[in-house]
């Protein structure tokens, strides 16, 4: 499986990058952990003309951690998110997720940008990016923008992204203390993609779920805020009666793919019984 | 007094790992020869049709592209490629050509070649090579089988059936108290040894040189040269090192000609690697069966007779062993148990799909399944305890030896050498320690539901008819030892010399084990059916014995006595207080070569046993411990056999749990990655264990070994299964088929639990 | 397109397409073929090099991304003398049968313990989730990486 011919270019500024891309008239791809599009590249999947790398640019991998909100640069690797002490305290639900992404040699690679522009939906990045409803900050030749997540991804390895923007930067919102929270996601190898999987997070207020966020992976096109569900838990206590509506709820409100390793309807109740188990561990 | 050598029995560390473990092993991949080009194969994109046409003009335009080469410029007869095992003319219309001969067959068939300056230059012409194809309905199961005749001349899609057979199944049918039916499928999956298949083929005018054998060599030399008319003597192929086989690699494949071929048609040497999505679809798959069968019991659990139809998705051709598994099905269904009435019929199946040869236990692991499965359901429907079931169906060793089904047509026999069935089995029970595990059967603890199983099998291995050895005693007094055994990666180079050792007395250090190229031995066969100790290490053993004698008789006109005077004494001949070193015995090399003859399959056997906790919301199943015992009759290197056993087992977990090959109804090959083809990994199997003992040898081999290796694989899928319904007994879930996958344990659940509240709907009158 | 980095201690230079992948230019133009190609699709881990000390999948690495960092193949971990305490380990608990995975798990288990020598059985086996082999069944494996990491705690040369 040898990559189809292409040329290549490391500019050193986001400026030039935003340049090159917009040059090829959609025929560019930005390359940068390479761990989503090289695979692509050796299945021939993708034939782009030329790929922008962004290795010589400078400041997109920081981890920003204020009153604000969590801030990780585009560049930033699976590996400096595992190794970043801080963040721990600062989002368990991210550290948490990140965990499940991938494998050792590929965490030194792949970057929080990669897997947000690749947009797999199954994805923890992007699971988490909807849940939390993060902004995401672009860059192009028109300007600067920023997208909400949830107007981000767009479907099934499809984003807002034009062929000339850039994704930078990724804000998550602050954290609060006191906050329940959980990630559970099953996949059929310790690494894989999920099959399904679940986000979720709330706050408590008189001893009641409050502004409580859903997410969920692999059952749709792309990352999914269960609303449906939310709106089932919010202001309730969180006992039985509440996590069986909860799931009924989750039940009714996706519509999962099919494919080679689990049918819809595996999906759809695997998604329950995580959403079940999540909304569980949470309370403890 | 010198201390006779003992290296046999003993965990040598391999000297193969000095070269592997520093990254300079050479394998097909790492050869090159002077202005060498590469070839990339273009393969059918679709499953069946017939071939109108290829234009591959566009494709010779590009620069870099020195060739493109399609059925046109062979002869007007494509070769093909033959039997190697049941070689019966019933099946030759079946034969796969070189290369798409008028049809296609599967998704993958090789339709054109190109040879260009490199790979990617090569990849990028099969772009520009048109080919039309006119499609035709595709089979793809066997509900199919009437859609489309893969070869219409032949008027259906089964190529042959075989029977197995043994008493009278009828009868012992007919008065057995007992008949339970079970119906039952392994999914499609295959070998997938790590390293890809690959070759450089180098033609200079007179000689052809191969580089990237494996397996059976000689076989393949004279295929070869028969089908490039040339002399056998015209022909080298030479084994590098080899990244696995599992009985999938070094078989005959289109390439196996197609690149040679490549080379005396360019006259320069061609160079070509397949990549891993190549080797989904081209290289054998393996074990896709469907069963029909019923045993039949007396009301104390013995087991009188096993009758049914078991049908084989071979794929779109007969391959050089395709035969072997759907023959072992039906031949070794009965395994350890004494059963005196079989009547099983096995049909080979042609579809549109990539054609199938022998993996790791073929056909064993298969049947292995069905049997246990039906076993434990024979236990439960007669209320019998399950390991009371199997002690009171073992062959016993005063039965031995016992034969079992015989297998018609291409005759054979075969029958159990000897054994201790109830001992291993005892053994496997006690190290695993089913005594404090039973308590857990079948409970709900922490959300998992445990559950056991133990399950017992036989493993037959040294296929004959023969092997041959070359001892080469150097001017140095070093012993080269040429074998026409092959390397797989099973540690021949170190066993081997640790045979030597022991058969000659010389150092161990002084011993170089060459293996596998056809220039090494006149004849030799290869490694198949875990025959490389018993028939290569036999052969040496015979080869030994001659250059003793030839050393002594050369010792005694020197020592001026009688041959039979002369000591020999690790290197060195003595008579008397007269010594001479082997290296001054005579100005040239001393070479013997011997063969061992052995038509009688060797039958090791053993008992595993297995503790999972199963998860019925999502379906996951647990391995929390897995015990393997295992009686080889003598060991060589407990090291090397203990690893092959732990790999197998694992091998054998991931038919049991992960892998499968699945096709669409169109015939395309969805499983193309390894990101689709699962295969376990270092935290997916953690706790597996296992012992070997040396019950009882081998009466039919001068080592007394039986050939191991294989085994480990072979009762997996059926204890599992076993397991899986032990730990969902509450539920009467009941696993038929592999894979056991999570979405299908689950499914299984769901309609478990839907049975159960239709009854009690049923019950409340609803 | 040139590209000039170092490879097990030697500075390299060698001019590539950018199509070309990190590992094709170290078997091909470098002529190391220590590091092998068992998928050429980012999952089997057989490929695996150290660049700048942390272990990556050089067939997912274009050759020309490569520029100016420090690249360790199998090879650049072995000694002509003697085997490394990690591979007298593998070879010690029969670690490998076919050898063709065996680079891949050297250098992925070296980048481990040179960074968490103490790592514990499950973390060891975490990591080493991303190299399949086919032969060993893992086991043997584990043990050798276990067995090992004395020989880092203590900081030996590697």
């Amino acid at each position: 499986m040898k990559l189809a011919a292409f040329d290549y270019a490391s500019p050193a500024t986001i400026e030039e990058a935003v340049a090159l891309l917009a040059s090829r008239s959609g025929n560019a791809k930005i390359i940068s952990g390479g761990q989503s599009l090289v695979p692509m590249l050796a299945f021939r999947l993708a034939a782009p003309e030329l790929l922008v790398d962004l290795k010589q640019l400078q400041g997109l991998n920081r981890i920003d951690i204020a009153e604000d909100g969590v801030r990780l640069g585009a560049k930033v690797r699976w590996c400096e998110i595992e190794r970043n002490e801080r963040l721990k305290g600062a989002h368990p639900l991210l550290v948490e997720a990140i965990r499940h992404v991938a494998h050792y040699q590929i965490r030194n690679r792949g970057t929080v940008g990669g897997s947000l522009a690749h947009a797999d939906p199954a994805a923890e990045m992007p699971g988490i990016a909807i849940t939390s409803e993060a902004e995401l900050m672009i860059v192009g030749s028109k300007g600067k923008r920023i997208d909400k997540a949830s107007d981000f991804f767009k479907g099934s390895l499809s984003t807002s992204l034009a062929p000339d923007e850039i994704l930078t930067e990724i804000k998550l919102p602050p954290w609060l203390v006191g906050r329940r929270w959980a990630f559970l996601e099953f996949a059929l190898r310790r690494g894989d993609f999920a099959i399904a999987g679940v986000a979720l997070y709330y706050d408590m207020v008189g001893g009641n779920i409050a502004d409580i966020h859903i997410g969920a992976i692999g059952v749709g096109d792309r990352p999914l805020r269960l609303h449906a569900v939310e709106a089932v838990l919010n202001g309730r206590k969180l006992d039985d009666v509440a996590i069986e509506d909860a799931a009924k709820a989750a039940r009714e409100s996706i519509d999962p793919p099919s494919d080679i390793h689990a049918p819809a309807e595996y999906r759809r109740a695997l998604l329950t019984t995580l959403l079940a188990r999540a909304l569980r561990q949470s309370a403890v | 007094m010198r201390i006779p050598n003992s290296y046999i029995g003993r965990p040598i560390e391999r000297t193969e790992d000095l070269r592997f473990l520093r990254g300079r092993g050479t394998y097909v991949a790492d050869v090159n020869r002077p202005r060498q080009l590469t070839a990339a194969i273009l393969r059918s994109s679709l499953a069946h049709g017939r071939l109108r046409g290829i234009n591959a003009s566009r494709a010779l335009a590009m620069p870099g592209v020195h060739r493109v080469l399609t059925a046109n410029d062979f002869d007007n007869e494509i070769p093909r490629i033959a039997l190697r095992l049941q070689p019966l003319p019933q099946l030759a219309p079946f034969h796969q050509p070189m290369i798409a001969d008028k049809k296609v067959r599967y998704v993958g068939e090789p339709v054109a070649l190109v040879v260009a300056e490199t790979a990617a230059i090569a990849e990028d012409a099969l772009d520009f090579i048109e080919v039309d194809i006119e499609p035709l309905p595709v089979v793809v199961a066997r509900e199919q089988a009437e859609a489309a005749l893969l070869f219409e001349e032949h008027g259906t899609n089964c190529a042959i059936s075989w029977k197995a057979f043994r008493g009278d199944a009828d009868a012992a049918f007919k008065e057995a108290d007992y008949v339970r039916r079970g119906h039952f499928k392994v999914q499609r999956h295959a070998a997938m040894f790590m390293e890809p298949r690959g070759f450089v083929a180098d033609w200079d005018g007179q000689t052809l040189t191969v580089w990237g054998a494996a397996k059976t060599a000689w076989y393949n030399r004279r295929l070869l040269a028969a089908s490039l008319r040339l002399p056998i003597e015209a022909v080298d192929l030479i084994e590098v090192d080899v990244g696995g086989g599992f009985g999938s690699r070094g078989e005959f494949y289109p390439e196996d000609y197609l690149i040679p071929a490549a080379a005396k048609l360019v006259g320069r040497p061609v160079k070509w690697n397949e990549d891993r999505r190549e080797h989904m679809m081209a290289a054998n798959h393996a074990r896709e069966v469907e069963c029909e069968v019923e045993i039949a019991a007396r009301r104390d659990g013995r087991v009188l007779g096993l009758r049914g139809q078991i049908w084989s998705d071979i794929g779109a051709y007969v391959r050089t062993n395709g035969g072997v598994g759907p023959r072992n099905v039906a031949q070794y269904m009965s395994g350890p148990y004494a059963i005196e009435n079989i009547d099983l019929k096995s049909s080979m199946l042609l579809t549109n799909k990539t054609p199938t040869g022998t993996y790791r236990g073929p056909g064993r692991f298969e049947t292995d399944f069905i049997r246990e499965r039906m076993l434990d359901l024979l236990a439960k429907d007669l209320n019998i305890d399950r390991l009371e079931l199997r002690r009171r169906n073992f062959v016993a060793d005063s039965q031995m030896p016992y034969p079992l089904a015989s297998i018609t047509p291409y005759d054979s026999s075969t029958e159990l050498d000897s054994g201790d069935y109830h001992a291993v089995f005892d053994r496997c029970l006690a190290e695993f320690d089913w005594k404090t595990k039973e308590q857990f059967s079948g409970r709900l603890i922490d959300g998992y539901y445990h559950g056991l199983a133990v399950g017992s099998f036989i493993e037959g291995g040294a296929a004959g008819p023969k092997e041959e050895a070359r001892l080469v005693l150097e001017t140095d007094g070093t012993l080269s030892v040429y074998l026409g055994s092959s390397s797989v990666g099973q540690g021949l180079e170190t066993i081997m010399a640790q045979i030597a050792a022991d058969a000659t007395e010389m150092p161990y250090e002084k011993i170089r084990v060459r293996h596998g190229s056809t220039s090494h031995v006149k004849e030799g066969y290869g490694a198949y059916h875990s025959r490389s100790t018993v028939m290569g290490g036999s052969a040496i053993l015979r080869a030994a014995e001659q250059l003793k004698e030839r050393i002594r008789a050369l010792g005694a006109k020197r020592l001026g006595c009688l041959a039979e005077q002369v000591m020999l004494d690790g290197e060195r001949a003595r008579y008397g207080n007269r010594t001479l070193r082997f290296a001054d015995l005579s100005a040239f090399p001393i070479e013997v070569e011997a063969e061992f003859l052995n038509n009688k399959q060797t039958w090791a056997y053993g008992t595993h046993a297995v503790h999972v906790a199963v998860d019925a919301g999502t379906g996951r199943v647990k391995v929390l411990d897995y015990m393997a015992v295992e009686d080889v009759g003598r060991t060589i290197n407990p090291a090397t056999l203990h690893g092959q056993t732990i790999g197998s087992i694992v091998q054998g977990l991931g038919g049991a749990f992960l892998e499968h090959l699945v096709y669409d109804a169109n015939g395309q090959l969805l499983t193309g990655s390894f990101a689709d083809y699962l295969m376990p990994t270092a935290s997916d199997f953690p706790k597996i264990r296992s012992s070997i003992v040396e019950l009882k040898r081998c009466p039919n081999n001068p080592l007394g070994a039986k050939g191991g290796g294989e085994g480990g694989i072979i009762p997996v899928g059926g204890i599992m299964a076993n397991a899986i319904a032990d730990a969902l007994k509450h539920l009467d879930v009941q696993p038929m088929e592999l894979p056991l996958s999570p979405p299908r344990i689950w499914a299984l659940v769901e309609a478990a639990k839907s049975q159960v509240t239709t009854r009690l709907e049923g019950e409340n009158g609803k | 397109m040139k590209v000039n980095f170092e490879l097990n201690g030697k500075r390299v230079e060698t001019d590539v397409e950018p199509r070309m992948t990190l590992a094709d230019c170290i078997r091909d133009h470098l002529r190391q073929t220590g590091t092998h190609l068992a998928c050429e699709h980012g999952v089997c881990g057989a490929c695996t090099v150290l660049v700048n000390g942390e272990a990556v999948r050089s067939c997912l690495i274009l050759a020309v991304q490569a520029q100016d960092e420090r690249v360790l193949t199998v090879e650049g971990l072995s000694r002509e003398e003697a085997l490394t305490p990690l591979q007298s380990a593998f070879r010690k608990h029969h670690a490998l049968q076919c050898g063709f995975c065996t680079p891949g798990f050297i250098t992925t288990a070296h980048a481990l313990l040179t960074e968490e020598p103490e790592a514990d059985e499950d973390r060891i086996r975490e990591v080493l989730s991303g190299n399949l082999c086919r032969c060993t069944g893992y086991l043997p494996i584990i043990e050798a990486v276990l067995e090992a990491r004395s020989a880092y705690t203590h900081k030996d040369d590697k």
